[in-house]
């Protein structure tokens, strides 16, 4: 069957229109029907964006339907540079550093997702501005190896990561103090 | 002008040294996500803050040198051509989103074209180091020590359990994007790369195209690149790419071989073809244009065609883009008149060869 449009290439889909109660079929090629406005496309293409967007949006179906609004979700906005949370979840992007803590206590969720379940940072501490940080994430080890130790009796042990313990507490107030 | 001198050459003088494994990978690339603390991230600032930054980085860093990366040249993306931009773009010493940017995007990049800071990109500074060949610790250790000098005068936004604070969530935390540029013929000939890619998705990695997201794999060429940001240290990070990175090189010779035993003469007929294509075609698309210097650069490395350089690939490959071939005519062209520079342009090229 060819396309009542064009008469020229093969009808490829039918369509059946029912207006007022009036029955009308349509035969007509997918071409005709894209311009005939039978079809619509999305936009080509599923830009990284877009998926982003959908992935921050998660929550949306079940917590904020609109019988149920989460008022405090709309009032959630970062006191530096205005950006609400919502407006966050629609563009996928944070408006300065403070919003991560405006915005602290939904972020987990979204890190988890997009960073397959993580949502501390292990890496690498700025030398300069991290001053002290080093020291005391290196303190926190040797507090948790302590700790074993002495569930373990290894007292021996213990006192040695004691020591190292109190060096490095007095590294920091040392560098406290010069400054 | 001195931009100039990143213009005339299609590849960047560090790529003419060959790297570990240069016969699949072309290089190892590192960037860094970082932001300046106290300040909106570019897509939310007042144009005087980025004009600030612009500024800085302009009195602070234009013309100075870090190791070996000397001389750094200062670009203002608004003073540049439409072509220039592509020119950049294409060389990947910018990304097509800073080329985009209005106002005061601007990129610092070395005279040996290694480094480059893109400045009032998405973030206010996207440090990019390169390697050639299969090299990426050494690339981190670059890239994190070139990192330390930035912030000597550089206040980054980081958070104690957060890390780098970056304008897209996808980077927060290391800020890191670690891609290897692999040229994998053989895998894709065989489609055995569409099988694979699931699994190295599954790794928190992604495999792109040559032209990063979303573009095609021109010419056989992947990039394969980290997803994950937050809550890994870098060097792990590295690990788990490198380990991919080095099975993908492994199952590309095995693949290679198989071929090579299987039907070699009808290898040998796909190669000799390709080579043919380029070396009298008077009319040719960017995409012939990729897959015969993809064919041709296997050929090269199996020992089927000799006494042409490998290089080939890599440079034919950014000389036959839009930009290059724009710049080389000095003037816009037409589709039809850039398939015609672009047959004679290969057709020179492989002409010095011989």
């Amino acid at each position: 069957m060819e396309c009542q449009e064009c008469h020229q290439r093969p009808a490829s889909l039918h369509y059946t229109q029912v207006i007022n109660g009036h029955k009308t079929e349509i035969q007509i090629c997918e071409v005709c029907a894209k311009e005939k406005g039978y079809m619509t496309y999305p936009e080509e293409g599923y830009s990284l964006h877009n998926l982003l967007t959908g992935l921050f949006n998660f929550d949306s179906n079940h917590v904020g339907s609109p019988n149920n609004p989460l008022k405090k979700e709309k009032e959630l906005e970062c006191t530096k540079c205005g950006l609400t949370l919502t407006q966050f979840k629609q563009i996928g992007k944070f408006g300065c550093g403070e919003c991560y803590h405006a915005f602290s206590s939904s972020l987990n969720p979204i890190f988890r997702r997009v960073h397959s379940g993580n949502t501390e940072h292990r890496g690498k501490i700025p030398k300069r501005k991290g001053g002290s940080l080093h020291l005391k994430k290196q303190i926190a080890t040797y507090k948790s190896q302590l700790q074993d130790l002495i569930i373990n009796e290894e007292f021996e042990q213990a006192a040695v990561v004691r020591d190292k313990i109190k060096d490095l507490e007095n590294k920091i107030t040392e560098a406290g103090d010069s400054k | 002008m001195t931009l100039e001198r990143f213009m005339n050459e299609a590849i960047s003088p560090w790529m003419r040294e060959e790297g570990p494994d240069h016969d699949i990978v072309l290089s190892s690339r590192i960037r860094l996500a970082r932001n300046f603390a106290d300040m909106p991230f570019p897509i939310l600032a007042e144009q005087k803050d980025l004009e600030d930054i612009r500024t800085f980085f302009k009195e602070e860093y234009e013309h100075q040198s870090f190791g070996e990366y000397t001389n750094f040249e200062f670009i203002s993306i608004r003073d540049l051509t439409a072509i220039e931009k592509s020119v950049l773009v294409e060389k990947h010493l910018i990304s097509p989103f800073l080329a985009k940017r209005e106002g005061a995007a601007a990129a610092l990049i070395s005279e040996n074209e290694q480094v480059s800071v893109m400045i009032n990109e998405e973030d206010h500074i996207r440090i990019q180091v390169y390697f050639p060949g299969l090299q990426l610790t050494k690339t981190l250790n670059r890239a994190l020590e070139f990192d330390d000098w930035i912030e000597e005068k550089v206040n980054y936004a980081f958070d104690e359990s957060r890390g780098f604070l970056t304008s897209c969530p996808t980077n927060v935390g290391t800020g890191m994007r670690a891609s290897v540029m692999m040229h994998l013929p053989a895998l894709a000939m065989t489609k055995q790369i569409n099988r694979m890619m699931p699994a190295i998705n599954q790794l928190g990695l992604v495999v792109r195209g040559i032209y990063g997201e979303g573009s095609e794999a021109l010419g056989n060429i992947f990039q394969i690149s980290n997803q994950i940001t937050l809550g890994k240290a870098e060097e792990h990070i590295i690990e788990d790419l490198e380990s991919v990175v080095q099975q993908l090189i492994e199952h590309e010779r095995k693949a290679r071989t198989r071929i090579l035993e299987q039907s070699g003469i009808e290898l040998e007929n796909r190669i000799f073809r390709s080579y043919g294509v380029l070396q009298y075609s008077r009319i040719i698309e960017s995409k012939e244009a990729a897959r015969c210097l993809s064919n041709v650069r296997l050929g090269i490395d199996l020992g089927i065609i000799k006494n042409v350089s490998r290089n080939i690939l890599n440079e034919l490959m950014v000389l036959t883009q839009p930009g290059f071939l724009q710049h080389y005519a000095k003037k816009t062209l037409t589709a039809k008149e850039r398939d015609i520079l672009r047959a004679s342009l290969i057709r020179e090229r492989l002409q010095i060869e011989e």
